[in-house]
């Protein structure tokens, strides 16, 4: 009953944020004179230094940073899981020769990554997406570029996770006896190790899925993410932030992103805890 | 136990060299050049200043002569702040963050631990809901609103702490806890998620029903495995947290290492960086050997070499 | 397990020695100023940025100085002579100078400084500032040696230097900070570690006591100074902070005396603080501008550029962007500069932009091609960027796309015009129009445009050799009105201000002026 409530709440915010931006009277990036206007019946959630409707923009954003969340995280989650497993497997040296690119990596500042990617393939990717039929998705080819390297940043940790609970798992008396009857290591590791660590790779998605949003706003605040005039909660939350100070702030700008952003993140994380339960 | 150690030892060389070299060439390759400003340089000043810091050529040759340097234990020069050593950089930089770093990083586990624990053994009713909402809520909110925040409310409303600064201990609580807060949240989790695990297992119910009070059973007998999770996920916690952040040092002023990994890119100084990024590497690998070694200790039944 | 116990105490004790280490004890400097970003270098050859050149200033004094509305003075010379062509001037070092470590300064310190700041091997930024010295650019380039540079030493004290042109604002120019002396024994005994606190010698009114890497330079009065008398603060920190937002919560807390920069400052704030005692705005010598890229399409055609220019309202963005009541740019130089009158410029007019436009062939914006407006990253930048995106919408129905880069890569594409439109900003070395007009001669570095007016470049060269100060005013006037009237390969939207911020009541010598110098020596601390 209570995961159909969550569910239920999870759609709503998701229909809003696709329908919404449509029906409003506003547009995303309408710069207008009424600057920095507080909540009122006309701009329910104020406006934002342009004068752009806050409330617009929230939802618009909504569409961004769910979709540049979910597919980061489920690039994670594929390549995390699967190299988690083998390595943990597979074990000995093969681990850790597996263990140490994963250091390597992860070694790596991910803003170089991010900076090298988008420059050397930004404009290219807009040429080759114009030449095919795509040719729509190419003035976001910088958004895509940047789901891209959020999800090769996240896997890392999870390979990590996984690898240490696949150690632990596969020498419990039941896969010891998999072994025995003769299956297959594939089946092994899909039939008996993988639902062992679902649970903890849930639990680290729904840790994923914000930290992947979290760094796309930092990106944004770095000048790297999401370009102006389109707008995710990371951009909010980075114009918002540049309008803290001890005088006068815009409350609005900064308290009612972050409140769409906590709201989600909270509902995924009930909802993963839901989805979970049944296992026990 | 020492063969592991020394296979580690020895394994963590190659992946230094991988780091340093991945990390010098996509700093190299990346557009602009380290010694451009919004005044033009002249050709000749520019071509002149790439032949002092050994960056003509092909990016093999560049990465030559820098390997070569360091293998001599000369990480090079800085090529914005001109005449300062990487080494002299990190060296007066680095023990700031890391004692910043520690302290942040004793409250991501001194919070985050008793959070999760508590959360996962009130799990049936309205206090383990609200502790879980909070440790999601801890690491939802960007570093860049919350530590601001953090300076508004507590340096400016409530005047407890100075809003930045480095020098005084008292300068140390708000950095500290911005940096450490997202983290509380995290570690929650996975203890959380962990115990629950756990707690419905076999050799628990038989501590229930031999008696033992739920206190005891969760801290003394279900923490233990349930902690491994958040063991590795330590590893690279501490390396991050001891190396700062470019967030944290920028607000509150603090003379870190951790801006560097951002600002050094920025400014496309290739020493700099790989320099710093080393260091964090060599972090990263000695933290994960004790992870792991942590691990092999918690759970017998993992073997650290098969 | 025994080890295991050992460790809490283990961990605590590190942390704790840690902590005296890293909190060394030390008393307040008598002065904090924030002073912007961590400086770069100490080099007066190697500095190209404001907040290095006031440090510099502090540490080392030229053969003039400025003073703190910004006029220069005398520095280490008492007086200067011209000849009559104009084109030799002789100046008179003051007696018994010496460098913080006792030796003689004489007037070779500063012949050999000025040949090292052009010596190719110095790769210094800034060394064209020095090519109004005859034989300068030749040696620089190394097609001459360095005795054919101009610069003669016939005594001690005397020090003579031969220009190319006659350049009246040539005395003035030496305050500059390529034109500072350096010790020559300490530079050439520990090369570039000359810089570093227990190396530093220096003939200025501050010594270098210690200079902790993004933390803060201390500076401490340097008693071998000619005039130690002129100097009134003992002790002074400049910090090094990156964001206006912690800049000016450390001076709300008081652990900040002076914010010298309006960088410093959130701009949001800034109609907030325009009442209080402790804001001092003042003009600059700086403006804000769009360059256009003149050598491919839609912008090689004249009467798109106009159109565009005259789209814009820089009033809105002045008023609720940047909101430091900065004046709107209808010219490149700022008023101000003395005896000169910059030209009026283009005046904001929709109707002729929509007619540019039409007879460009693009009516109501239709078919006009894809472009996009690129800038770097900040808040401000974007914030502009939106705003002028939405006013050519407005205005003239074309859509452009917004483009920022990151710091590097957007320099890059300024250099290999790979832009339509960009942003720009221009500060001004000396208070003189060739500062800013120099830029968009034919294949200046600076230029970034790709523009090239053959009248232009005349007009300036003929400036640049006549000896009647108000005629040459007269000639660079005319070519800056070809610039922001006819041609239009820019468009200025405003000129930048400056707001120090001190309490008046604690704090003196600090005076909001058009070439933003503050000097530190000039300060002073008023009694309550």
């Amino acid at each position: 009953m209570k995961i159909r409530i969550l569910l239920a709440i999870f759609f709503l915010i998701g229909g809003a944020a696709i329908v919404g931006p449509w029906i409003s009277p506003y547009g995303v990036s309408e710069v207008s004179s009424a600057r920095l206007l507080s909540p009122s019946f006309t701009h329910w959630l104020g406006t934002d230094l342009h004068g752009r409707d806050l409330l617009t923009r929230l939802l618009y954003g909504g569409r961004i940073s769910m979709l540049v969340g979910l597919v980061g995280a489920s690039v994670s989650l594929l390549v995390g899981v699967a190299y988690g497993l083998a390595a943990g497997y597979l074990g000995g040296s093969i681990d850790n020769a597996m263990m140490r690119l994963v250091d390597t990596l992860y070694a790596l500042p991910r803003i170089i990554l991010v900076i090298v990617l988008i420059s050397l393939f930004d404009l290219k990717l807009k040429g080759f997406l114009d030449a095919t039929p795509l040719a729509f998705l190419a003035p976001h080819a910088r958004l895509l570029l940047l789901f891209v390297a959020l999800g090769l940043v996240e896997w890392l940790t999870l390979a990590r996770i996984v690898r240490t609970q696949v150690l632990s798992i596969k020498e419990r008396p039941f896969v010891l006896s998999s072994r025995l009857i003769g299956q297959n290591t594939p089946t092994i590791l899909i039939r008996q190790i993988l639902p062992q660590v679902l649970p903890i790779v849930l639990t680290y998605l729904t840790l994923a899925l914000p930290a992947v949003i979290l760094e796309e706003s930092f990106l944004s605040f770095l000048g790297l993410g999401v370009q102006a005039p389109l707008a995710s909660w990371g951009t909010l939350l980075a114009d918002g932030a540049s309008l803290l100070n001890p005088i006068h702030t815009p409350w609005w700008c900064i308290v009612f992103p972050s409140i769409a952003l906590a709201s989600s993140l909270l509902l995924l994380n009930f909802i993963g805890d839901q989805l979970r339960k049944p296992q026990k | 136990m020492t063969t592991f150690i020394i296979r580690r030892l020895l394994s963590s060389i190659p992946v230094g060299a991988a780091v340093v070299v991945i990390c010098f060439t996509l700093v190299r390759i990346a557009p602009g050049s380290p010694f451009s400003s919004e005044r033009a340089l002249d050709p000749a000043t520019k071509h002149m200043l790439e032949a002092k810091y050994r960056l003509t050529g092909s990016i093999p040759t560049q990465l030559f002569c820098y390997l070569s340097q360091i293998a001599k234990g000369d990480l090079g020069e800085s090529l914005k702040y001109r005449g300062r050593s990487v080494v002299e950089i990190i060296g007066q930089s680095l023990p700031r963050s890391i004692l910043l770093g520690s302290i942040s990083f004793l409250i991501s586990l001194g919070l985050g631990i008793p959070l999760g624990a508590w959360s996962a053994a009130r799990n049936q009713d309205r206090a383990g809901s609200i502790l879980n909402g909070l440790a999601i809520l801890s690491l939802s909110i960007p570093t860049f609103i919350l530590a601001p925040t953090t300076v508004l409310l507590f340096s400016f409303y409530f005047h407890l702490f100075p809003p930045a600064g480095w020098g005084e201990p008292n300068q140390l609580v708000l950095p500290a806890f911005a940096l450490a807060l997202p983290f509380v949240g995290v570690c929650a989790r996975l203890v959380r998620s962990g115990l629950l695990e756990t707690l419905g297992s076999d050799f628990i119910r038989t501590g229930r029903s031999k008696g033992l009070s739920e206190p005891k059973l969760v801290l003394l007998h279900a923490l233990r495995p349930a902690i491994l999770p958040l063991v590795s996920y330590a590893g690279p916690l501490a390396a991050g947290i001891l190396t700062g952040s470019l967030l944290i040092e920028e607000t509150f002023a603090i003379p870190g290492v951790g801006q560097f990994f951002v600002s050094g890119v920025i400014n496309r100084d290739v020493f700099l960086v790989s320099g710093v990024v080393l260091v964090y590497c060599a972090f990263l690998l000695f933290f994960n050997l004790v992870a792991d070694w942590l691990t092999a200790l918690l759970d017998p039944r993992i073997r650290l070499h098969s | 397990m025994n080890f295991c116990r050992g460790i809490p105490g283990l961990t605590g004790l590190f942390l704790f020695s840690l902590l005296l280490g890293g909190c060394a004890n030390r008393p307040r400097a008598d002065l904090i100023i924030c002073n912007g970003a961590e400086p770069q270098t100490l080099d007066p050859a190697l500095v190209s940025g404001q907040l290095e050149g006031r440090l510099c200033s502090a540490l080392l004094e030229g053969l003039l100085r400025r003073d703190a509305r910004g006029k220069a003075v005398p520095g280490t010379a008492e007086k200067w002579t011209t000849s009559p062509d104009g084109k030799t001037y002789t100046f008179t070092l003051r007696p018994n100078l010496r460098w913080s470590n006792g030796d003689p300064l004489t007037s070779s310190d500063y012949q050999w400084s000025w040949i090292r700041a052009l010596h190719p091997g110095t790769a210094s930024p800034y060394s064209e500032i020095l090519y109004f010295i005859r034989g300068a650019e030749a040696y620089h380039l190394g097609k001459s040696p360095a005795d054919s540079v101009g610069i003669k030493t016939p005594d001690e004290r005397t020090l003579e230097v031969h220009l190319n042109h006659p350049t009246p604002f040539f005395p003035a120019l030496t305050a500059f900070t390529t034109y500072l002396p350096v010790h020559r024994a300490t530079v050439e005994k520990f090369k570039d570690g000359w810089t570093r606190p227990e190396n530093w010698v220096g003939n200025g009114p501050y010594r270098l006591l210690d200079w902790e890497i993004n933390d803060r330079v201390s500076l401490k009065k340097n008693p071998l100074y000619h005039t130690p008398n002129r100097v009134q603060i003992e002790r002074i920190d400049a910090l090094a902070v990156n964001r206006a937002s912690t800049a000016f919560n450390l001076y709300s807390s008081d652990q900040a005396d002076v914010l010298l920069d309006k960088g410093m400052i959130p701009s949001l704030i800034l109609p907030e603080l325009r009442g209080r005692s402790d804001f001092h705005p003042g003009p600059l010598l700086a403006t804000y501008f769009y360059r256009f890229n003149v050598t491919r399409p839609p912008f090689n055609d004249v009467r798109v550029r106009r159109a565009f220019a005259l789209a814009i309202d820089k009033e809105v963005i002045t008023d609720k962007i940047t909101r430091g009541n900065e004046p709107v740019a209808q010219s490149l130089t700022p008023r101000g500069v003395p005896e000169y009158l910059p030209p009026e410029g283009l005046q904001p007019d929709p109707e002729t932009a929509r007619g540019l436009l039409k007879s460009a062939g693009f009516p109501d914006g239709h078919g006009f091609p894809r472009v996009s407006l690129l800038y770097n990253k900040s808040e401000l930048n974007e914030q502009v960027a939106v705003e002028i995106q939405a006013q050519w919408k407005r205005v003239l129905g074309v859509e452009i796309e917004l483009r920022n880069q990151e710091w590097a890569t957007y320099l890059r594409s300024l250099d290999t015009l790979d832009f339509d439109i960009a942003r720009s900003s221009w500060v001004g070395d000396y208070d003189d129009p060739n500062t800013f007009l120099d830029c968009f001669v034919t294949n200046r570095g600076n230029n970034r445009t790709g523009w090239s007016n053959p009248e232009y470049d005349s007009l300036l060269s003929k400036a640049r050799s006549e000896p009647n100060p108000a005629r040459r005013l007269q000639l660079l006037q005319k070519a800056e009105t070809l610039l922001v009237t006819d041609a239009l390969p820019i468009i200025p939207i405003y000129h930048f201000v400056g707001c120090l911020m001190f309490d008046p009541n604690k704090w003196g010598g600090l005076y909001p002026n058009l070439l933003d110098e503050h000097p530190f020596s000039e300060i002073t601390k008023r009694t309550p």
